[in-house]
């Protein structure tokens, strides 16, 4: 009767044995196979997370890899935006998709002053620190192609100047002598970063028919590390309250006697010689002797 | 036809074995549930399925009048809504998500996924499942194609996997600090893609119905998705259950099996192996009543996991 039930019990436990081993090993494939899948849609979503240049998150977006991990893609920023400026990225488009993004030359950001998207966000990708839209940086402009743009060119355009919500702060008209015709201004449109919102108001306005010429990019693109290590004398200098290193001599410089200090514009010369008369007219330089 | 010969030889007049063989023999696997028209009629035949088309349907609907017509009932998709301007309701499972990534989320977040967390708990995690996600549709239309064309074999990975998934999901979130699985998630993504747009999300949907029409029989909801492992776990103690309360009178048609998505859970119930009672308690039941309506002897019905009757 012992016998007979400890060669159960034995073979209960051979059986438990080859039982316990097999759910180890299909356990394992298991596990092993799911880690694989998972491995590549880590690794997947590590390189479909780069967020392209034209494309803009809400304004009050935390740091692209918070913004990943906060974002539930509900759309509910994208409902309460007034303005359809804000869309969710489709599969296929190079946006992580379902999370909110725009395109600043399509539909720019209109800077709502209670600014709906960032209330109806119920997770924090869009942070509610933030409550005064000019305080926003959801990229920063760029006046990227200064052959193109009008204003560079000596016309007056204007165009992304003007229709800047933080006018005269974000974007000024920077008042430069035109060295080609030398009598007129250039009013060279610049982009201040301390004011900048990103909006994208500038970038959708330029007047040029494809491509703009003043671009929103995103803010590590646009911008420079500071040289900490440079001090700025004039900022050193407004700080201090007077200059740290005394008055400077001003030297003449050759050439230029009886001009201001400062005043760099060169003055006409003896007339150039007459061209040959085969040779096509020469192209206006400096000073092409032309008078009104 | 090898199998053939290893049948054993069926007595005439007598009810055929319970196995899915017996019902293919009978041909009933094809079209389950003609013999539940013909004693109860069309519409009772079908009709948890059609009160279930109906949910998500119309939970559908309400997400999409506001947008196709203005009529802002519910805003949002599946992942989190805010409804009539004051519920607001998170999907739990991407929260969890979220906090493995190391993100703690505004209140309303964590408010409207505590909503959905105690709903579910309390009532059944998987009714989200056959009740609410959108692909159920998909994955029902794939089950359903493959029974008709009479599709057989495929491989189908262990019913294990979702879970092992359900972890890994939790662990690619860690690791990348992001909601890594929504990359890639076909259930938030067909949803969305219905109210938001598609983009090329239909290849991942159509992807889905082909894996469990070719592949693997259910396939998706029944292996691999982690949310249906989440929502299974949720499920654990749920309230509303199917309980097989007339099994004595299954005539073993198998019709319930042919019909459902998670055919390993109705056995203990039905033919009292491992527990006394007639009540499905597994988690993995989606509470979908297919089988409620598909058995023409009126075995089974929708209960709660404490009414421990059989007549």
């Amino acid at each position: 009767m012992n016998q007979k039930s400890d060669n159960n019990t034995s073979k209960q436990g051979v059986q438990a044995a080859t039982s316990r081993r097999r759910f180890l090993k299909e356990s394992a494939g298991v596990a092993g196979g799911t880690c694989l899948l998972s491995l590549g849609v880590g690794l997947y979503t590590r390189q479909a997370s780069a967020l392209p240049s034209t494309a803009l998150r809400p304004p009050g977006a935390l740091p692209e890899s918070d913004f990943l991990a906060a974002c539930v893609r509900c759309g509910l920023c994208v409902r309460d935006c007034p303005y359809d400026t804000l869309k969710l990225a489709e599969l296929g488009d190079s946006v992580a998709t379902g999370t909110p993004y725009f395109e600043a030359r399509k539909i720019p950001c209109e800077m709502c002053e209670d600014i709906p998207c960032v209330v109806a966000c119920p997770t924090g990708a869009l942070d509610r620190e933030l409550i005064d839209i000019e305080e926003a940086r959801m990229g920063l402009a760029v006046l990227i192609d200064q052959e193109t743009c009008l204003n560079y060119l000596g016309l007056r355009c204007d165009v992304c100047y003007r229709v800047c919500p933080v006018i005269d702060k974000a974007i000024t008209l920077e008042r430069m002598h035109n060295p080609r015709s030398d009598r007129h201004a250039l009013f060279l449109p610049t982009v201040h970063s301390d004011h900048c919102t990103g909006c994208g108001k500038c970038e959708q306005a330029c007047v040029l028919p494809g491509e703009s010429a003043i671009k929103v990019l995103p803010i590590q693109l646009a911008q420079g590390s500071r040289a900490d290590h440079y001090r700025r004398g004039w900022e050193e200098r407004d700080a201090a309250g007077g200059s740290l290193i005394g008055d400077q001599i001003e030297l003449p410089v050759r050439g230029m006697e009886g001009q201001d200090y400062g005043d760099t514009r060169l003055r006409p010369g003896p007339a150039p010689a007459p061209a040959p008369s085969d040779a096509p007219a020469a192209p206006g330089g400096l000073d092409s002797g032309w008078r009104p | 036809m090898s199998a053939n010969t290893t049948t054993p030889p069926s007595v005439p007049g007598k009810v055929p074995e319970a196995s899915v063989r017996g019902a293919e023999m009978r041909g009933t696997i094809a079209r389950p549930g003609r013999e539940a028209v013909e004693a109860k009629g069309w519409l009772r035949a079908n009709k948890w399925l059609l009160m279930r088309r109906a949910s998500q349907l119309g939970i559908l609907a309400l997400f999409l009048i506001g947008p196709m017509f203005g009529i802002w009932i519910v805003k949002g998709n599946l992942s989190s809504s805010l409804t009539l301007g004051v519920l607001p309701l998170t999907d739990p499972f991407l929260l969890a998500q979220s906090l493995s990534a190391g993100i703690l989320p505004y209140k309303e977040a964590l408010l409207g996924g505590g909503i959905v967390l105690a709903f579910y708990l309390i009532l059944g995690g998987r009714l989200f499942c056959s009740w609410v996600c959108p692909v159920n549709m998909v994955t029902d239309a794939a089950a359903w194609l493959r029974r008709r064309l009479g599709l057989k074999g495929g491989k189908a990975p262990d019913a294990r996997t979702r879970y092992w998934l359900l972890a890994f999901v939790m662990v690619i979130a860690f690791g990348t600090g992001s909601l890594a699985w929504e990359w890639v998630n076909p259930v938030s993504m067909f949803h969305r893609g219905l109210i938001f747009g598609f983009g090329l999300a239909w290849g991942i949907v159509g992807g889905v119905f082909l894996y469990d029409l070719l592949i693997a029989s259910r396939g998706w909801c029944g292996h691999v998705c982690p949310m249906g492992a989440f929502y299974g776990l949720l499920g654990k103690t749920a309230l509303l259950r199917v309980s097989a309360d007339k099994r004595k009178a299954c005539n073993d048609c198998m019709d319930c099996f042919a019909v459902c998505p998670e055919p390993q859970v109705i056995r203990p119930a039905l033919k009292a192996v491992g527990q006394e009672h007639p009540v499905i308690l597994d988690q993995d039941c989606t509470t979908c009543g297919r089988c409620v309506d598909v058995c023409g002897k009126d075995v089974f019905r929708i209960t709660t996991r404490f009414d421990r009757s059989e007549s």
